[in-house]
């Protein structure tokens, strides 16, 4: 509301007392770090994946080894989303709705992947689940296979990627209290009805934002699965580890190719982002009023 | 329904928000909890409801205990502070949640629940604003539309936390009228809690005076106002006339003047609690008199500060008297209470 006024204001002012050399110069030397840094590596993406052509660029994505990642990165994202969907919503909602002792010993381990470098939390699987590991010898007489196999991808990647749904929906929750809640339960809604009637409406656009960002750093991810992955072509290889092997085999249009997706990926989920902010943004000035 | 509190005590931590409440409510009756903020009143609401558990004591409704069942169960309809409306729906439909969420085999059909909206929308006369959402009201329209959203399963109590609290003066006076009717009408069982004497007074059949999680007094307005029976309430209701006095052996004394008035039942030093409006100037002497400060006319009364000399220290206190016989600054005038109390301290 006041948003306009204010740039209004602060308009006037900075045309009033500050030379306009120096608004140039910093607006510019602004524009000119971004072209540089992040607008010409995408450009720069896309011309070398397109260099030999389209046909070349759609038949370098249709090679069985390209296909297979495409599809291991797009389960693996489920798999990952979709358990911390249902983690972060529970950690969300204990954390905001209820009092008990370790709660800040819980909110600081929500946000420990985030402050773990992604190659220790691989290393931790290995050390978990690895032939010597501490389950090793039992998931090796069970016949499970974890490291090395889908398990341990999705399981590295949903531990990198946690913190983003429940960091989402926590400084939301606690915003909105719990006085929606217990006006339900005095009414007669039960626990789950109060849940799908009251809680999740009021922070679908908080669930939609964490479940964007995890989604788009599951299939990301490159450090924690790599160590975890073994690299088995055609089998265990995402679509990072792929365009890695690509490029290390001089493979560029295949190689960029791959990456092409993975930034369009990135694209796409900044629009997702900016629409979604505007809409937790019209949820917040509407509780001001 | 009736509401039967015995001994209930609450704490958090090691604060007792509520220390050993008794409190019998009868079927059909308008309560109203009155008290300072903090002194439990919203707290002891909570426990009623099934939105909060006592750590001590019992609570049932006609008799039977409803410590055993939950928010849900108790058919209690509550309306909250800041009203609580759910912020995504529609007016019509935060009206018809209660009548959604019920079990299918009770639930009215779709049909059914509208007309129950329409007859509640109607009863607090806000059928016109159906579509909206809560954020498009005002403080006063939000108020009514929890209100009948509590109402619209017809429950058995109804509790209201602060249901003037956050509206303007007009609104506010409309809103009291406008309860008192709405109670006449449905007659049921309702307790509402306020810090305003005023709203207590206004609306209520009985008051319940509460400070630091007990209850000081009850009774009709007219009692407590009248008789106040502790010396914070006497404090807290209307204004007070507070002068710090000494009783030895029956008699009254402020400082070392003896005043002629009675003191039963009081020994040691204590307080003397006048009403600013019983507080009399005249000819007539008790032995209590004071300096004339400062005086202010409006109206039919003129508003006095006057300061009691009292043992070596002054208090300087606030009275009203008629305008006919007019007070001049400087001069010394006798006082005597038409009426008035005295608590030790
Ligand atoms: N959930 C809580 N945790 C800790 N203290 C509380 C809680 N609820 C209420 N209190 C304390 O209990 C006392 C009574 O609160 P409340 O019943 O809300 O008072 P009132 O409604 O009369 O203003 C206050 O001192 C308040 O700080
Ligand atoms: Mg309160």
């Amino acid at each position: 509301m006041s948003e306009s006024a204010i740039a209004f204001d602060s308009g006037r002012v900075v045309v009033r007392s500050e030379p306009w050399l120096a608004r140039v110069v910093i607006i510019g030397l602004t524009m000119l770090f971004l072209t540089v840094f992040v607008v010409l590596p995408l450009v720069i993406v896309f011309a070398q994946a397109l260099t030999h052509g389209v046909v070349a660029y759609l038949a370098a994505l249709a090679e069985p080894e390209a296909l297979a990642a495409i599809k291991l990165t797009l389960a693996v994202a489920a798999i990952s989303v979709g358990l911390n969907l249902v983690f972060g919503l529970i950690a969300a909602w204990a954390i905001a709705k209820f009092e008990f002792p370790g709660k800040t010993l819980l909110i600081t381990l929500i946000d420990l992947p985030f402050s773990v470098s992604p190659v220790i939390s691989g290393l931790v699987f290995v050390l978990l689940f690895g032939a010597q590991g501490y389950f090793g010898p039992w998931l090796q007489s069970h016949n499970i296979q974890i490291l090395f196999a889908v398990p341990g991808i999705a399981l590295a990647t949903t531990f990198v990627t946690f913190p983003f749904v429940s960091r989402a929906l926590i400084p939301l929750m606690q915003e909105q209290g719990t006085l929606e809640e217990e006006a339900a339960l005095s009414l007669g809604a039960s626990g789950l009805q109060t849940f799908f009637r009251v809680t999740l409406p009021n922070i679908k656009w908080g669930v939609l934002y964490g479940v964007l960002l995890c989604n788009a750093r599951a299939m990301g991810e490159f450090g924690a699965v790599s160590v975890v992955s073994g690299h088995i072509r055609g089998e265990t290889n995402t679509m990072p580890l792929l365009v890695e092997i690509l490029y290390n085999e001089y493979q560029f249009v295949p190689a960029f190719a791959v990456a092409s997706l993975l930034a369009l990926l990135a694209l796409i989920t900044l629009i997702a982002k900016t629409i979604l902010e505007r809409h937790l943004d019209e949820g917040r000035q509407v509780r001001d009023h | 329904m009736t509401i039967e509190l015995t001994n209930i005590t609450k704490r958090f931590g090691a604060f007792a928000a509520l220390d050993g409440v008794d409190l019998r409510i009868a079927d059909g009756e308008l309560l109203a909890l009155l008290g300072p903020s903090g002194s439990g009143k919203t707290t002891l609401l909570r426990i009623i409801a099934g939105l909060d558990w006592p750590d001590g004591g019992d609570v049932s409704f006609d008799g039977e205990n409803a410590l055993a069942r939950g928010a849900g169960e108790r058919q209690v309809g509550f309306v909250f502070q800041h009203y609580a409306l759910f912020r995504h729906m529609t007016v019509f439909e935060n009206v018809a949640f209660g009548l959604r969420v019920k079990p299918r085999a009770i639930r009215k059909d779709e049909a059914g629940i509208r007309a129950r909206v329409k007859e509640l929308l109607d009863l607090v006369q806000l059928d016109w604003l159906a579509d909206r959402y809560p954020t498009q009201l005002s403080g006063g329209q939000r108020q009514r539309i929890a209100l009948a959203r509590a109402l619209a399963t017809e429950p058995r109590i109804l509790l209201l936390d602060e249901p003037f609290g956050a509206l303007d003066a007009k609104v506010r006076k409309e809103l009291r009228r406008w309860l008192r009717s709405l109670h006449e009408e449905i007659n049921v069982t309702s307790v509402f809690v306020t810090h305003d004497q005023e709203d207590a007074l206004e609306v209520a059949n009985r008051v319940v005076v509460m400070d630091k999680g007990k209850i000081e007094q009850i009774g009709t307005p007219g009692e407590v106002y009248d008789y106040p029976a502790t010396a914070f309430v006497h404090g807290f209701i209307g204004e007070s006339v507070v002068l710090p006095v000494n009783v030895t052996e029956g008699r009254v004394w402020i400082g070392n003047q003896p005043l002629n008035i009675a003191a039963p039942n009081v020994g040691g030093p204590s307080k003397l609690y006048v009403r600013r409006h019983d507080m009399q100037v005249g000819s007539e002497s008790i032995g209590l008199r004071g300096a004339v400060r400062h005086v202010r006319s409006f109206g039919a009364i003129q508003r006095a500060d006057i300061a009691v000399c009292a043992g070596g220290n002054e208090t300087v206190i606030e009275i009203d008297t008629p305008r006919d016989h007019a007070l001049r600054t400087g001069e010394t005038v006798e006082l005597h209470p038409r009426r008035y109390r005295i608590f030790a301290d």
